[in-house]
């Protein structure tokens, strides 16, 4: 039976196949190939491979092991991940390696093996390719490089991102003699990025404190920055302005004029003693307005509404002056409590807010955790906003 | 999540039988005791583990604090014993487990019947007056070949690079395929691993311990072994005509043999 008629260059084709006989198939191919006995042992090796790595046939077979021509590092890689897969599938593949050639240089290669087994399943020989890889290793390591430098920069801004937050929060409110302080702060999401929220508590003289609880427009390192100009503005303009509007007014003007897009919310309340009793006086920018709870009298809210700080050209600011009596608290939050909200559900709102102020009426942590707790059970944990509260409460109980 | 689950934990063999725990070594995971393991079934309890990175673990447990030591696993490995509630127990560690299973074995000795230390290395880079094998380049050499195969490990990255069809079978070969290991975790463990120096913890085994040892092994030679040996008091080795660091996978017959005759007296 003689070949099927062709013609043209399939008869070339042909024609080259009948010539490429199986040694030169073997000894020409286009990767390097060898075989070694189960333990390694090198017993038959391709000129590609020769021609690759420098290395004489004579010096290789029956002599050397494949392992033997790998560098330390390799080598133990080798035996500990490359050969344990190898027994077991029988088959390992694209296992990167380097092999040390005659002169020392060295070859990346990427390395297939299979290993033959007879028919008592017991293994016979390693058959491995092997392809120059030079030039992929090189895409590799650049690519290894650029994800290490993404991951380090991503860790480096987390952390700047962390210790920023940390300067702008108090660790904890300070003691006033008579009043009751507790404040938390929970960042949103999983707490990689700096926050809007923001609150202090200072002195200006004697008897005579601010609270401040606000929220800037925004997340990262520039809110971070108007965060920052906020405490730092309020603080010095609490000393010269004793009415909390007129505060909020200086800080209005100065967040217009500071080089930012950003705007903010605050509310403010100047905490003075006379004679005994505690005087509050609320001003509100913008913000929700703090609650006000009574013994005896379902918590409401406080103060009036008044502009935006940083955005308006003309601004309106009121002070409402209230007394403080034993048992009586002011809550001061942030809208991501009251703006809580569950997938696709309705916002957690002031009325439950209320309901939770008005149930617990033990000390100032005590609200301040519960309010922190249910606004988190809400949202099932997964907070989308800042949240923010702080609590001041009057030391004892109210008077018979 | 319980230690069975963390540890993909296989326990087989006769319920009430004397515990034998296989520990695998750097580089694969617990199937590296499957021609060795079964043949304990008829006569004890058999326990096959992932150390957390590791094979079927729970990647998630890793926590570079604690296993950033070798104590760290031997702790895993104490908390294995304390959740199935082993006494007696007989553990088996291959290379890098080999130390671990001291470790165990000295943090609580009433627990264990005895060792088993397949290819142990107290400390793999040379010291004064000790051959351990590598120098500290050497292992900086390894990280770098880790690095190489990182890309290759990396089932995520994995499809993006050859782009054809064969790469996403090869992808899920990888990715489901033994010896499976987190690449970042494995860079960890190698860490771990190859600068750990368990020298000093060796006197202080009380266990009967047998060594295991290949004839030709270039990361644990046998004067390793025989360090390993002369440290433990009492401790026998066994070293077995074969090459390579994983007796169990080239030799497995032998390697049974030698651990049935330990354990079964």
């Amino acid at each position: 039976m003689g070949a099927p008629p062709v013609a043209g260059d399939d008869e070339a084709f042909h024609e080259a196949l009948r010539r490429d006989d199986p040694e030169l198939l073997y000894d020409r191919a286009p990767c390097a190939y060898l075989s070694t006995t189960p333990d390694g042992t090198i017993v038959r090796v391709n000129e590609t491979f020769l021609a690759w790595t420098g290395h004489r046939r004579e010096d290789l077979v029956g002599r050397r092991r494949f392992v033997d021509l790998l560098p330390v590092g390799d080598r133990i890689y080798h035996e500990t991940h490359y050969a344990p897969t190898l027994r077991m599938q029988g088959t390992a593949r694209e296992i990167a390696l380097e092999v040390v050639c005659a002169d020392g240089r060295r070859l990346p290669v990427l390395v297939n093996s299979v290993l033959d087994r007879d028919e008592d399943g017991t293994p016979v020989a390693i058959r491995t390719a092997a392809f120059d890889a030079t030039e992929r290793r090189r895409y590799e390591r650049e690519m290894l490089a650029t994800m290490r430098r993404a991951e380090e920069s991503e860790a480096r801004a987390l952390q700047l991102a962390q210790t920023l937050q940390q300067t702008l929060i108090p660790p904890a409110p300070p003691h006033i003699p008579g009043l009751d302080v507790a404040a938390a702060y929970r960042p949103a999401g999983d707490g990689r990025h700096v926050g809007g929220d923001f609150y202090d508590v200072f002195q200006v003289a004697t008897d005579d404190w601010v609270v401040v609880l606000g929220d800037v427009q925004g997340k990262g390192a520039e809110a971070a920055v108007v965060t920052a100009l906020a405490r730092h503005t309020v603080r010095a303009a609490a000393v010269d302005h004793a009415s909390p509007s007129d505060t909020l007014r200086v800080f209005d003007q100065v967040l217009r004029r500071a080089e930012t897009e950003r705007f903010c919310t605050v509310v403010l309340v100047r905490l003075r003693r006379r004679d005994g009793v505690w005087r509050a006086t609320v001003a509100c920018g913008g913000h929700p307005r703090p609650l006000l709870r009574r013994p005896g009298r379902r918590p409401e809210p406080v103060g009036e509404h008044g502009s935006l700080i940083g955005l308006l050209s003309e601004v309106r600011f009121t002070d409402t002056e209230v007394t403080l009596g034993p048992g009586d608290a002011l809550v001061l939050f942030t809208d991501g409590v009251t703006e809580a909200r569950q997938r696709r559900g309705t916002l957690y709102g002031s009325g439950r807010l209320e309901d939770v102020v008005d149930e617990h009426r033990g000390s100032a942590a005590d609200v301040t955790e519960a309010i922190l707790a249910a606004v988190m059970t809400y949202q099932r944990d997964d907070a989308r906003d800042d949240i923010a509260v702080v609590t001041v409460a009057v030391d004892g109980s109210p008077a018979a | 999540m319980d230690a069975v689950a963390r540890h993909r934990i296989r326990v087989s063999g006769v319920p009430d039988g004397q515990p034998i725990v296989f520990a695998h070594g750097y580089g694969c995971d617990q199937h590296m005791w499957r021609l060795v393991a079964p043949h304990f079934e008829d006569a004890y309890r058999v326990i096959t583990f992932d150390h957390v990175g590791a094979g079927g673990s729970d990647l998630a447990s890793y926590d570079p604090e604690r296993h950033g030591s070798l104590q760290g696993y031997a702790d895993d490995v104490l908390a294995i014993v304390h959740e199935l509630g082993l006494e007696d127990v007989v553990l088996v560690g291959h290379s890098v487990s080999a130390m671990v299973a001291v470790l165990a074995a000295v943090a609580e000795p009433d627990r264990f019947d005895k060792l088993v230390l397949v290819g142990p290395s107290p400390r793999y880079i040379d010291d004064e007056g000790y051959t351990g094998g590598f120098s500290e380049a050497d292992i900086t050499e390894l990280l770098g070949s880790l690095d190489s195969n990182y890309l290759g490990w990396s089932a995520a990255i994995a499809p993006a690079i050859m782009g054809n069809a064969d790469r996403q079978e090869l992808g899920a070969e990888l990715t489901e395929s033994f010896c499976r290991t987190d690449p970042e975790i494995a860079r960890r463990f190698a860490h771990v691993t190859f600068l750990s120096d368990n020298r000093a913890d060796l006197a202080g085994v009380t266990v009967p311990t047998l060594v295991v040892q290949c004839r030709d092994d270039i990361i644990a030679p046998v004067a390793v072994g025989e360090y390993v040996r002369d440290a433990i008091a009492g401790a026998e080795l066994v070293v077995l005509d074969a090459t390579g660091h994983c007796p169990h996978l080239s030799a497995p017959e032998a390697t049974t043999a030698a651990i049935a005759a330990f354990v079964g007296r």
